[in-house]
């Protein structure tokens, strides 16, 4: 069996709360305790990490992954034909080779319809990792509530994304000063933790693991907190985007920071922050979903929410270790350990037996996100012109380098 | 607020100062003292709509403006055109029915269309907020917001300041009162935007469902009990509820709507003795007005608002051409 040394760089390692300076073994596909081969890679004065595995993407976009260091993705079910059969998750699973891992989600009902289960556990053995039953919540409870009990029996976790539509109707915006001035049809960011409130409920009884992909309010985050002092097999999730804009970024109409869920208040943003610190979130993503100019040039409510962010995912998330708010560890428990933990991926760590999906970070390398020179499928991001630091040189699958 | 500062010596400066806008897509955003120039210059323009029988001034002559109508309009736009031709110009009329809009045309390759056509201005009307100013990133000209969505409709607040201001003299002393259907309503947005920029006490009425969130941050005050918002109004300005919204989704009827919101005779007593009554029409009667208040002629500026619309429109039409008409002091 091949093997190499990652030598010379900083390495992120599980229970370490800052970068330490120690050599990675690789052996084969895996990190290994003893280095099989005498050849060595120099990573001096790079960070050497867990490949991103980012939970929730609704493209295969490889070029952004390869650009962001994401060496597997969650891809959502809400594509077009929506992933509900067998055939379908597994033709998804294989976009992804050779270079990355793509692990579909089931889709929770046939054809999201939210109507009628669609076949789970056939999806199970055919690749699938969770269900999902994408952006839309299932209001009716009792399907909801029979959906978490069929899951809990199959181990597989639930992602949800937890907006009450019965609220939402056609919203587009957060109630407040910014939809009231611009005159943007708006829901209460109570929809939220609504949502979130009836599914830990509809959890606790069943025994379902639920993962709220996007939490974004002080009150929803407030009702994830609760369940896991409880001890609830609950987790959630953001997007750099509710962590870094308030609802005005819209102002102007700028539909690139026309995303689902909307952004919220100033003070819901400070909510979301306050909870990366205090550990309640365990998943940033990307919630990678690439919208060209016929989704995005048209007025805001007619265009397609949405965000490109697989490439800037990394980059803006290493703000918040320069920033103080969280070590470096703890960023990759976001972006690696934890969505591999939820999803059941042998991956996500710097361990010994784990997949080696490693990539190499120059943490300092300036760049300028720029919406018309993005490596995505397109360019819709709602922090075009920000410049930003770090970047990944260097990403390998399974002990072997992607160019 | 602060009550604005008029420049008293000259009233206003010299040339584009004045106004230094290229387009008209919301009164948020213009200074007080701008408002106040165009309400200025459209005093002209009603001395010269009621001059008689030749009502033509052409200093647009050769101009062409484009009326371009993605939504329905009757008064708006019959007020936009008369406004046109008094100034001379070329006026077209485009409706959505009509247009490559119904058959899948983006918003932005009509407006490319437009601009390609040379017009020296375009009025748009669209039902999506913000597509005015969408509109007007395209292209060369100026744009006029006659209604986007539930956004602003900008020269209907105009109006409406120009109606109060003759009738009752300068804004900033007033208490105004706004009833009915907030939340939907991008009249109420422009007025609230105009008369707190020019330094009046604004209140706000209507169902709780149909008011906005977070009007205190514009400095208005809320009610949801009409008749406790009406005590010391100077003006009460009525809104058109739109049918669909009666059938039980917001209002549980027209009737039990009149019962607590529509303004009939007694209600209106509470209002100060001489208050002016408003709406931006078509009025529903006996929804949110009665017959007898709304044809109350010495009450009821009903009529001076579409009046003193075709004013206020060819004030704009004025103003924002003079620019490319190289008028002294605009280039």
């Amino acid at each position: 069996m091949s093997g190499f040394t990652i030598s010379g760089g900083m390495a992120v390692l599980p229970g370490n709360p800052d970068a330490v300076r120690q050599d990675i073994l690789v052996s084969g596909d895996v990190i290994a305790k003893k280095a099989t081969g005498k050849k060595r890679l120099d990573a001096t004065s790079l960070i050497v990490a867990p490949g991103i595995i980012d939970l929730g993407v609704f493209a295969t976009d490889k070029p952004a992954f390869r650009f962001g260091g994401i060496i597997r993705a969650a891809l959502m079910p809400d594509q077009s034909p929506v992933h509900d059969d067998p055939a379908t998750i597994r033709f998804a699973a294989l976009k992804g080779k050779p270079d990355f891992w793509v692990h579909p989600l089931a889709a929770a009902t046939r054809s999201l319809e939210n109507l009628k289960i669609a076949e789970i556990a056939l999806m199970k053995e055919a690749g699938a990792v969770a269900v999902s039953a994408g952006r839309c919540w299932i209001r009716d409870s009792g399907l909801m509530l029979r959906l978490m009990h069929y899951c809990a029996a199959l181990d597989m976790p639930l992602v949800i994304d937890a907006e009450d539509s019965s609220l939402t109707g056609d919203a587009v915006a957060t109630s407040g000063e910014t939809a009231t001035r611009l005159g943007l049809s708006s829901a209460p960011s109570v929809a939220e933790a609504l949502a979130i409130s009836r599914d830990i409920l509809l959890a606790r009884e069943s025994g379902a693991k639920v993962h709220f992909r996007q939490v974004t309010t002080a009150k929803g985050l407030q009702h994830v907190r609760q369940a896991k002092e409880e001890g609830l097999p609950v987790s959630c999730g953001i997007t750099p985007a509710h962590l870094l804009l308030s609802d005005d970024a819209v102002s102007d109409y700028r539909t690139f920071a026309r995303i689902s869920p909307p952004l919220r208040s100033q003070e819901d943003r400070a909510a979301c922050m306050a909870a990366l610190a205090d550990g309640t979130i365990d998943v940033i993503s990307s919630g990678h979903s690439p919208q060209g100019p016929e989704a995005k040039r048209l007025p805001f409510a007619e265009a397609t929410p949405g965000m490109a962010g697989a490439e800037t995912l990394l980059a803006l998330t290493l703000n918040f270790v320069r920033d103080g708010a969280i070590g470096l560890g703890r960023l990759f428990e976001l972006l690696a350990s934890n969505p591999a933990h939820i999803l059941g991926l042998n991956a996500g760590e710097l361990a010994a037996g784990k997949q080696a999906d490693i990539i190499l970070i120059d943490e300092d390398a300036p760049w300028q996100i720029d919406s018309s020179k993005m490596a995505a499928l397109a360019g819709n991001t709602p922090f075009d012109k920000l410049p930003v630091q770090g970047r990944v040189v260097k990403m390998m699958k399974g002990g072997k380098v992607i160019d | 607020m602060t009550s604005p500062e008029k420049p008293q010596a000259d009233r206003f400066p010299n040339g584009s100062d004045a106004f230094p806008h290229k387009h008209l897509l919301g009164i948020s955003g213009l200074q007080p003292w701008e408002i106040l120039y165009i309400l200025d210059q459209a005093e002209e323009w009603v001395a010269l709509n009621r001059s008689g029988a030749s009502k033509h001034d052409d200093r647009l002559a050769g101009l062409t403006i484009i009326n371009a109508f993605f939504e329905n309009s009757t008064r708006t736009l019959l007020s936009f055109e008369i406004a046109g031709k008094r100034l001379g110009a070329d006026v077209v009329n485009m409706h959505a029915a009509q247009s490559s809009v119904k058959k899948g045309e983006t918003l932005i390759d009509t407006a490319v269309t437009l601009n390609a056509m040379r017009a020296d201005a375009i009025v748009i009307r669209h039902g999506s907020s913000g597509a005015v100013q969408l509109i007007s990133e395209k292209v060369d000209c100026p744009c006029l917001n006659a209604g986007d969505g539930q956004h602003e409709h900008p020269t209907q607040a105009l109006l409406d300041a120009l109606t109060i201001q003759r009738r009752k003299g300068p804004i900033e002393r007033l208490t105004i009162t706004i009833c009915g259907d907030v939340l939907h309503s991008r009249v109420a947005r422009s007025n609230i935007f105009c008369l707190k920029q020019l330094g009046a006490e604004v209140r706000v009425a209507g169902p709780p469902a149909l008011l906005p969130d977070a009007l205190d941050r514009f400095g208005v005050e809320t009610f949801s009990n009409f008749e406790e918002a009406l005590p010391g109004s100077d003006v009460v300005m009525m809104l058109r509820l739109q049918n669909e919204r009666m059938n039980g989704d917001f209002i549980p009827s027209p009737r039990e709507y009149f019962h607590l919101y529509g303004l009939e005779e007694a209600r209106l007593a509470l209002a100060r003795p001489d208050a002016l009554v408003m709406h931006p029409g078509p009025m529903n009667r006996g929804v949110e007005i009665a017959s007898n208040v709304a044809d109350n002629l010495d009450r009821s500026a009903i009529n001076e608002q579409v009046e003193m619309g075709v004013a206020v429109r060819m004030a704009c039409l004025d103003i924002l051409t003079r620019k490319a008409r190289r008028v002294e002091g605009w280039s």
